[in-house]
């Protein structure tokens, strides 16, 4: 008897098992840890702020290097997107870094449309990936991911509130991106201005809902950092790749004369709260939060949008064969449909035309007839006139006619006369 | 062999750092999120009932996945071959995996075998195909991985060579899953026989072109001697035991013969040691990898090839894979417009070139009525300038002759008046 049939036993229930001495499964995560170290990291940042503002200044400070970077021009036409990839490493880790600058940002008179090229920017970036997630043939683990993990909002150091531009940026950025908001040239605010400031942003971004990044609490390691550091949001930032020495140490820091701003004095500004938050804990799970969160949703608006269901009336599971069966189907009908349309609209047209054109012949028609008529109603006349001539003429040669006749007769009456007259003599 | 997939290298511009940034720290940020996530593993035993399967399971977790209380499939007598699943969850180090062990009962016993690898693939693409549809939902949650990333496959220590049922199974499965062939009861080979044996196994394996599971290229130089090392002991000849026995104070796990103990852990007796670092200490994540990246790719896109080239015709090219299935009935929908433009265009001009014709004739004839009725106009003029013409010149005419005729009258009249006269005159004479 042929063994063929099949007979599934799943036991699903999971049991919980005690080993009896050390397997060594909990080299799992060194295991995954390694894998990734040797694929190498990716980690993309979009600076959003108005020109001048400091940002290419405060990714070099963050990074530790110079960046090339040319100073931009305040008489940009529009926004336009910048990215720039590098190269980075420390110690055995390799990061494939990617800065993508907002070129022009707050420079236009008109702002309106300022968000929209950072909008489809990343939008952009996410159906790059989605694509790739679709084809057929896709290669996803040696995708260069593109997807913007983190959005440093610069908000400008007035210190009253946000601007209105900051707030539609911001609220069309939020569901997007990761948005961490940071002030920018913050050694231009005095302390107390400064609290004012954070907590009057705060409340702002509150009241218009704008959802900015919240690190995370849920992680029994990081918890207490991130809480403490949550609270210190939005950071007051002050960026410098110039060195002043202080002490007997060279340290980052801008010269005034009435004293020396330490970059990485944690008094002076908040520059090292947003490395340690941006880089050294929370990298990791921006871009999980990128991917699991703002990705999946991008995703879902655009599966949607194409048409894709997850169940169909009856509540059933669609398998993927039948969606891709179903949408082919209703693709080539659609096709078919247009070029039905397309004929039906043309042998209108053609109906339409015809019926003009034989309107216009219709015209002509009568309008020639018309013509005809007159024409014969001229003609009549002037036959009229030429009988009425042509009778006068009659008449008068009949009188001529006549009266030569009466002149003949007198004439001969005289005749006789004469004719005696000269007998006479 | 199984290609292994290239990373991509690319050159982009390089920075050195003057200072210590710190994402250095993304390894660890990366270990403590997998660790909280928690880790899954399949593992499937195949091979005839007997072969000691589920005691090797049992030695190489170093539990009793099953024991009285969940008794193994071995233990109960099977008609046909079952595809059974056994998830447990184990800790160990902070570390929590759930592990599922796929038996398949009945495998190789029944006396007419054929198609007795049916149901593991079946099992295999199902898994697969539950992943592929989970991956592909609108709504996407966490996605449970339950495809299987490692096949353990156990030859029966004939001393020979591989039967025709390995043969057939390895051949069948070796593009849908990680194969590792073991060498089961070890303990019944000497160390030379061992030796003969897996060479000529390996000559077999070569010979049928089966794609067994490859170790990574490693970077380190210490990893590839390991590596090597390990190549050149496969297959691997596995001993199992469940009991512990005690040898020279030591206690072992092994297996009590008259003439001596055959202990599971020691590298000398067999090749168990190599068998569970390399399973589950070093290689774990790469079978994962493995599955993920060249298995179910390979299922994916033949089953989605199948979609796309379904009802159309087959002469499709190749480069229409790397495309999803949307994205080429995009282009299609695309050239589909653009011919339908053309259509249209060459429609539009047809219909264009009547319309002018006609409408020319139209025209033509329009211009054809004004001159003609401009041509009767002038005649009609003309004759009635002629007509004028005669009227003026009789008028003329008789004004002249009535003139005349008033002269004549006059003269007639003097005339006679004057004979009046002379008659008078005359007559008096």
């Amino acid at each position: 008897m042929a063994a063929t049939d099949i007979d599934i036993f799943s036991g699903e229930e999971k049991r919980n098992l005690s080993l009896g001495g050390h397997v060594g499964f909990d080299s799992l995560p060194d295991q995954l840890v390694s894998k990734s170290v040797t694929q190498g990291f990716c980690f993309n940042i979009l600076c959003v702020g108005e020109t001048g503002i400091g940002k290419s200044t405060l990714m070099n400070t963050l990074f530790n290097t110079t960046f090339e970077n040319e100073e931009a021009s305040h008489y940009q036409n529009g926004v336009y997107l910048r990215p720039r990839t590098y190269d980075l490493q420390e110690s055995n880790v390799h990061l494939k870094l990617t800065i993508v600058d907002t070129v022009g940002f707050g420079d236009q008179i008109n702002k309106e449309e300022s968000y929209k090229p950072i909008v489809d920017y990343i939008d952009t970036q996410f159906e790059n990936y989605l694509q790739e997630e679709l084809k057929i043939k896709r290669s996803l683990f040696n995708y260069h991911d593109t997807r913007i993990h983190i959005c440093l909002y610069f908000i400008a150091p007035t210190g009253h509130s946000l601007k209105s531009l900051d707030l539609v940026t911001m609220k069309k950025l939020d569901s997007k991106v990761n948005i961490i908001p940071i002030i920018a040239k913050a050694d231009t605010i005095s302390k107390s201005e400064l609290h004012k400031f954070k907590i009057k942003i705060m409340s702002e971004l509150v009241s218009n809902g704008v959802q900015i990044y919240q690190f995370p609490t849920d992680d029994e390691a990081v918890t207490e950092i991130n809480s403490s550091m949550n609270a210190h949001l939005p950071f007051a930032v002050v960026g410098s790749i110039e060195e002043v020495k202080v002490g007997n140490k060279m340290v980052r820091a801008r010269q005034y004369p009435w004293g020396v701003v330490q970059v990485e004095n944690e008094s002076h500004c908040d520059f090292v709260k947003l490395r340690e938050m941006l880089i050294r804990v929370n990298m990791e799970d921006l871009r999980e939060q990128t991917h699991a969160r703002h990705y999946e949703l991008y995703r879902r608006c655009k599966l949607e949008e194409m048409g894709f269901k997850d169940t169909d009336p009856d509540s059933q599971p669609f398998s993927l064969q039948e969606t891709y069966e179903a949408k082919r189907k209703e693709f080539l009908g659609d096709l078919q449909r247009k070029e039905e349309e397309m004929r039906q609209m043309f042998v209108n047209k053609v109906k339409e035309t015809e019926a003009e054109l034989k309107e216009k012949e219709r015209e002509l028609h009568d309008k020639f007839e018309q013509l005809k008529r007159m024409h014969q109603e001229e003609k009549r006349k002037v036959e009229e006139k030429r009988r009425d001539l042509e009778e006068e003429m009659n008449a008068f040669n009949r009188r001529k006619v006549a009266a030569e006749t009466l002149q003949a007769q007198s004439l001969q009456s005289s005749q006789p006369l004469k004719k005696d007259k000269d007998k006479k003599k | 062999m199984i290609e292994r997939p290239d990373s991509a290298v690319s050159s982009i511009a390089q920075r050195n750092l003057e200072g210590y940034v710190g994402f250095a720290n993304l390894p660890s940020q990366v270990y403590r999120k997998s660790v909280k996530r928690g880790f899954e593993f399949t593992l499937m035993v195949v091979g005839e009932s007997g072969l000691g399967k589920s005691t090797l399971i049992n030695s190489l977790f170093l539990t009793d996945l099953y024991s009285k209380d969940y008794p193994g499939p071995s233990q109960r007598i099977k008609k046909t071959v079952q595809v059974e699943q056994s998830k447990v969850l184990v800790k160990e180090g902070g570390v929590q995996l759930t592990l599922t062990i796929v038996d398949t009962p009945g495998f190789g016993d029944a006396v007419d075998n054929s198609n007795c690898w049916q149901p593991v693939i079946n099992y295999i693409d199902t898994k697969c195909e539950d992943f592929l549809n989970a991956e592909s939902r609108v709504n996407r949650r966490l996605l449970p991985d339950n495809r299987v990333h490692c096949c353990l496959y156990f030859i029966a220590p004939s001393g020979h060579g591989l039967k025709p049922l390995d043969i057939e199974f390895m051949k069948r499965l070796h593009d849908k899953v990680n194969i590792i062939p073991l060498i089961a009861k070890a303990d019944t080979l000497t160390p030379d026989e061992c030796q003969l044996f897996k060479k000529q196994i390996v000559k077999e394996i070569l010979e049928h072109h089966i794609k067994i599971y490859e170790f990574p290229h490693a970077e380190d130089d210490e990893d590839s001697k390991l590596i090597r090392k390990i190549k050149e002991r496969m297959p691997l000849a596995v001993v199992g035991s469940n009991a512990v026995i005690e040898v020279n104070g030591r206690k072992v796990r092994g297996r009590q013969y008259p003439w001596g103990v055959a202990e599971v852990e020691n590298g000398e007796h067999c090749d168990f040691t190599i068998l569970r670092n390399m399973l589950i200490r070093t290689h774990m994540q790469d079978l994962k990898d493995m599955t993920n990246n060249v298995h179910y790719e390979n299922y994916r896109s033949r089953k989605l090839a199948a979609v796309t080239c379904n009802g159309v015709d087959g002469t499709k090219a190749r480069g229409q894979l790397t495309k999803s299935p949307l994205a080429q009935m995009e282009e299609e929908r695309r050239e589909h417009v653009m011919k339908m433009k053309k259509m249209e265009m060459e429609m539009e001009q047809v219909f264009e070139m009547k319309v002018k014709e006609k409408k020319q004739k139209l025209k033509d004839s329009e211009a054809e009525l004004e001159r003609r009725h401009e041509q009767m106009k002038k005649t009609l003029e003309a004759q009635y300038k002629e007509l004028e013409e005669k009227k003026r010149q009789l008028e003329e005419e008789k004004s002249n002759w009535e003139a005349q005729q008033r002269i004549l009258e006059q003269q007639k009249l003097e005339a006679s008046k004057t004979m009046e006269k002379n008659k008078k005159k005359g007559k008096i004479f």
